[in-house]
């Protein structure tokens, strides 16, 4: 009996759960999506059927799952993350055999009314499974060698799949937010630095390996590392996107052009600005002020979750929720580095802004779970 | 698993450390990601804003209407007429080569357009030549059928759009393609010579160049006052989206139209001397002797500059430069010719200067003399018997001027020449204008290598061996005759009406009762009794001419070949014959207008460039047409014949004259 079924009879249980809901949260998320309401509004030119009411409806559908997630008792849903986590795997073969192919790599499945995303749905389930790994492993195991195994092995299998598709910005995303989650589980920090050490070496390798007959990534991510390094080398090519968006986000300035006045996205010089780029009309339209404000909502939520946790008792609770803001925060760091140019094109979407259902469902699923522990922490 | 309460209070410690290190780092790379906002939307915002702008804003030039050129009465030389064309944009015509050919295939249904302008069109619709969105002209002046065709066909013709724009023209075509020269596309040439100027000066070349097949003046006026003529170019600014299209224009700004020209020549003064010169190969300059001005210009046969606004064919281009007259020089200012006879008055006046003689002295003519073993002949055989200085130039006595040309040696000669305007480059907005030559002893030995000979002067006083002058400097020389002033002749009367001012005139130097007698002597050819051009004389006292007649030989005869007879010009091949040349000024009491003529290959001066003269001398005298009463009475019905069959141009000039090529 763990602790928490211990002092079970102290959860709030029926509908008082709605008080102990952390609703500060859910607005400051609710909040960044009404600005990336405003931000699609404004790129489609004033329309709000092309890309905004979508969006709010794909968002009032999370909030309800969010909801419906957060009055589910925690251990239900410990319980059930060996099974979310098979699930996902199979989804992930799903598409990796049958899925369609969009965009030059295969990453959905079209149910008819969305198009699911099994990565973006395994970035969940891998941290709901690891945390469960942890709840349930003896605390004297954990840094040892074959149990350290399982975590890494669990960790590989969705990614080599994702990779596959090919994907590496979800990869990279998956791999450091399990990473994350064996952190703060307490893994010895000599695996860590052992393997960052091999991802040095690996980084070698793969950049030594180009144009070589074993050559570890494909052509086009290879293009997107070079541009990135330097994207005036090629400026009307695969440098265009980059220089375009640090042109948009440059020419905001202070205070921005104003809504709906910014001249790269409404001309169409920007690349992709309804879904990854989405930032870079923010800032062009509300300047240094937009972009910042957002910066600090984002920050608001990672505080959140990071108190969350902290108050938290519950093994498996505290390590979902070090995952869950692991996940967000990987989201945002690695959109807005790579549209600011600090970091390659990888194809991930800024959480809660970007156009697109799969993230939007899945991160307000994760904060469902979030939701859920906060509820039904042991008080 | 599990756990003791104890244990569970002790991992969730270490979790919360744990959880507080990553809160930590994320914290920190928050930090760095709102740092990079800061750099790029605050420190290097002004450089992101100037991109976004540039990105955004695409300057278009919009192209200033030429200045017009009018005649010195406001009549229009070069004008502006509408052009309808037609120009297709690469992007909206069609993504693939065959595409676009259709849409040209269709167009070529239903307007003029030959194989050869389609594959030219698909020349420069070639998205590595000229970007997709710039519009490329495929058909020029069509007219307002062909282009309401093509308007009215638009669905059927993407990318192809029918402008309005406006392209130069000559009404008064043959009469100033000279003078006026004619206006071309900026060639890859231009741009060199530019470019080298810039290089030189610093000075920036003007961005309507760069417009494709922009026109700029190639010859004449329209060359050499290019930068006048042209205007400023306007700017639009309009805002382009990513691929280029243009979305809508931003501001405007007028350019400025060319300054107009107002040129010192008379359009029908002009016209009636390129009609009298005919088909002859020949050049004539009427001049104002009191300021300059040049009444009219004309060498013939002339051209119609309009085919060349409009690109010549390459076989009228060939029939021009092959006719053996030379339609395409202009023999006013590049004719360099010797000026014979017409250039005693040279000789007469350094003599006189120099004090070798008075108007008085006398020598005697015995038909020839006789020189180091060489004999030279004046063109009277049996010889003149004694000649002073009025008989010598009346009756253009060669022994006179052979002995006093000895006496007054020939660098005196040059420098009275050179005073008088022969060997000297005269300043004229024109093309490849010549010096002619005034030769001296320097001058040989210099160029030749050669100590400068006794029969070298005896040749230059009477205007043959070294001696060239080109119409202009003749019709100059006796200008500054007729008025002892240095004239210098001009050919920009006004620029936007603001006349250009005239430099004062300083007189040359000569004694006054010197010139006089020079004067006396070209009043005595005319109107003497034995005066060599008094066939050409005009009978009205208050208009009488002073001239001189010459006649030039473009080549040696033996003595055998001269006793043959078969120098007489009309057994001679046409390029051998002798240059007719004739300068003059009337009225005789008050000198106003000048005249030069040289009919190349004509015969004699007095004969045939003489008449000319007289002619143009009345035209300009008397504003209208030379009146019968003019002329000696004997003359009449022959003159009134000769008036009645040239042709003329209508009062209002746009009556083409017939073609003379």
């Amino acid at each position: 009996m763990s602790f928490l079924e211990y002092r079970l009879k102290l959860a709030p249980s029926g509908i008082a759960k709605v008080f102990y809901i952390n609703w500060a949260l859910i607005l400051v998320l609710t909040a960044i999506a009404a600005i990336g309401w405003l931000m699609l509004y404004s790129i489609a030119g004033g329309d709000i059927n092309e890309w905004a009411l979508p969006q709010m409806k794909r968002f009032g559908a999370g909030l309800c799952l969010l909801m419906f997630v957060a009055f589910v008792p925690i251990w239900f849903w410990r319980s059930t993350s060996g099974a979310a986590y098979l699930l996902a795997m199979v989804l992930l073969l799903v598409v990796h055999f049958f899925g369609a192919v969009g965009m030059g790599a295969q990453r959905w499945i079209d149910l008819g009314f969305m198009r699911l995303q099994p990565s973006e749905l395994m970035k969940v389930t891998l941290v709901m499974m690891l945390a469960a790994y942890y709840d349930w492993l003896d605390d004297k195991k954990i840094s040892s060698p074959l149990w350290v195994l399982i975590p890494v092995v669990l960790i590989l299998l969705p990614t080599y799949l994702v990779l596959k598709q090919p994907n590496l910005g979800t990869a990279v995303m998956l791999i450091l937010a399990g990473a994350g989650v064996m952190f703060a589980a307490g893994v010895s920090l000599w695996y860590f630095g052992a393997v960052t050490a091999l991802g040095g070496g690996g980084i070698t390798a793969v950049i030594m390996s180009e144009g070589t007959p074993w050559q570890l990534l494909h052509d086009y991510q290879y293009k997107r590392i070079h541009t990135f390094l330097d994207p005036s080398a090629d400026p009307l090519g695969t440098g265009y996107n980059i220089i375009q968006a640090k042109i948009a986000l440059g020419s905001g300035g202070w205070a921005g052009k104003g809504f709906m006045q910014g001249t790269q996205s409404r001309l169409n010089f920007l690349p992709e600005k309804h879904t990854d780029f989405i930032f870079t009309t923010l800032g062009e339209e509300f300047g240094f002020i937009g972009a910042i404000s957002l910066l600090a909502l984002y920050t608001l939520v990672l505080v959140f979750c990071i108190i969350a946790a902290i108050q938290n008792k519950d093994r498996f609770s505290q390590l979902l929720i070090v995952g869950v803001a692991m996940n967000f925060f990987l989201y945002l760091a690695v959109n807005l580095a790579m549209v600011m140019g600090m970091a390659p094109v990888v194809g991930v979407p800024l959480p809660l802004l970007s156009y697109g259902g799969s993230a939007t469902l899945v991160i307000l699923l994760a904060f469902g779970l979030v939701q859920s522990a906060i509820v039904h922490r042991p008080r | 698993m599990r756990r003791a309460p104890r244990d569970t209070e002790a991992t969730s410690r270490s979790v919360t450390r744990r959880a507080l290190f990553m809160g930590g780092c994320m914290a920190a790379m928050v930090g760095a990601l709102g740092a990079r906002m800061r750099f790029i939307g605050v420190e290097q915002a002004d450089e992101f804003r100037l991109l976004a702008e540039e990105n955004r804003v695409s300057i278009r030039l919009i192209p200033p209407a030429r200045g017009l050129i009018q005649d010195r009465n406001g009549k229009l030389i070069a004008g502006n007429e509408q052009n309808y064309r037609v120009v297709i944009t690469r992007e909206n015509a069609g993504k693939t080569d065959d595409e676009v050919k259709e849409v040209l295939n269709r167009l070529s249904h239903i307007i003029p357009m030959t194989a050869e302008d389609i594959a030219d069109a698909m020349k420069e619709l070639n998205p590595k030549v000229n970007s997709a969105f710039v519009p490329i002209t495929v058909a020029e002046r069509l007219d307002w059928d062909d282009f309401s065709k093509v308007a009215i066909n638009a669905p059927a013709l993407p990318g192809v759009t029918p402008e309005a724009g406006l392209s130069r023209l000559y009404p008064r075509d043959f009469d100033f393609a000279h003078i006026v020269g004619y206006v071309g596309p900026v060639s890859e040439k231009d741009l060199q010579d530019l470019r080298d100027k810039q290089q030189e000066t610093g000075e920036n070349i003007d961005p309507l160049l760069m417009i494709p097949k922009f026109q700029i003046g190639k010859i004449g006026v329209e060359k050499w006052m290019e930068d006048t003529l042209r205007g400023t170019a306007g700017t639009k600014r309009i805002e382009v989206n990513h691929v280029g299209r243009v979305m809508r224009e931003l501001d405007r700004q007028e350019g400025l139209k060319g300054k107009d020209l107002r040129l010192t020549i008379d359009a029908d003064v002009q016209n009636f001397v390129q009609a009298r010169l005919g088909e002859e190969s020949a050049a004539c300059v009427v001049m104002d002797v009191n300021n300059g001005d040049i009444i009219a210009a004309v060498s013939s046969p002339s051209f119609d500059p309009n085919l060349f606004v409009r690109g010549i064919s390459s076989a009228d281009y060939s029939a021009l430069t092959e006719h053996d007259h030379r339609p395409l020089a202009n023999k006013v200012v590049q004719g360099a010719y010797p000026p014979g006879s017409t250039f005693k008055m040279v000789t007469a006046l350094a003599a006189l200067e120099a004090g070798v003689i008075d108007e008085n002295t006398v020598v005697r003519c015995p038909g020839h003399i006789e020189m180091g073993g060489i004999r030279f002949n004046c063109w009277k055989r049996g010889g003149h018997g004694p000649v002073n200085l009025k008989r010598g130039l009346s009756e253009s006595c060669d022994v006179f001027f052979y002995d006093i040309g000895q006496r007054v040696g020939i660098d005196k000669m040059a420098e009275t020449g050179k005073k008088l305007g022969i060997g000297v480059r005269h300043d004229l907005p024109m093309s490849a204008i010549s010096e002619g030559k005034m030769p001296n002893k320097a001058w040989k030995l210099e160029r030749y290598k050669q100590e400068w000979v006794i029969g070298d002067t005896i040749n230059a006083s009477i205007g043959q061996g070294y001696v060239l002058a080109t119409p202009l400097q003749l019709a100059v020389m006796a200008s500054r005759i007729a008025s002892g002033k240095q004239i210098a002749p001009r050919i920009i009367h006004s620029v936007n009406d603001i006349a250009v001012p005239i430099p004062a005139v300083e007189g040359l130097g000569l004694d006054g009762s010197k010139l006089r007698a020079v004067q006396m002597g070209m009043f005595e050819v005319m109107n003497g009794p034995h005066g060599t051009g008094r066939g050409s004389r005009i009978a009205d006292d208050s208009m009488r001419m002073c001239g001189k007649s010459g006649t030039a030989q473009v080549r040696n005869f033996s003595d055998a070949e001269k006793r043959s007879g078969a120098t007489k010009n009309e057994n001679l091949p046409w390029k051998l014959r002798d240059h007719a040349l004739f300068v003059g000024f009337a009225p005789a009491e008050a000198p106003r207008y000048a005249v030069s003529v040289v009919v190349e290959h004509g015969g004699g001066g007095s004969l045939v460039a003489g008449p000319i003269a007289r002619d143009a001398l009345l035209r300009a005298l008397t504003g209208g047409m030379p009146p019968l009463t003019a002329y000696p009475a004997d003359q009449r019905p022959r003159v009134e014949n000769l008036l009645n069959t040239l042709q003329l141009r209508l009062p209002d000039g746009t009556q083409p004259a017939p073609s003379k090529v």
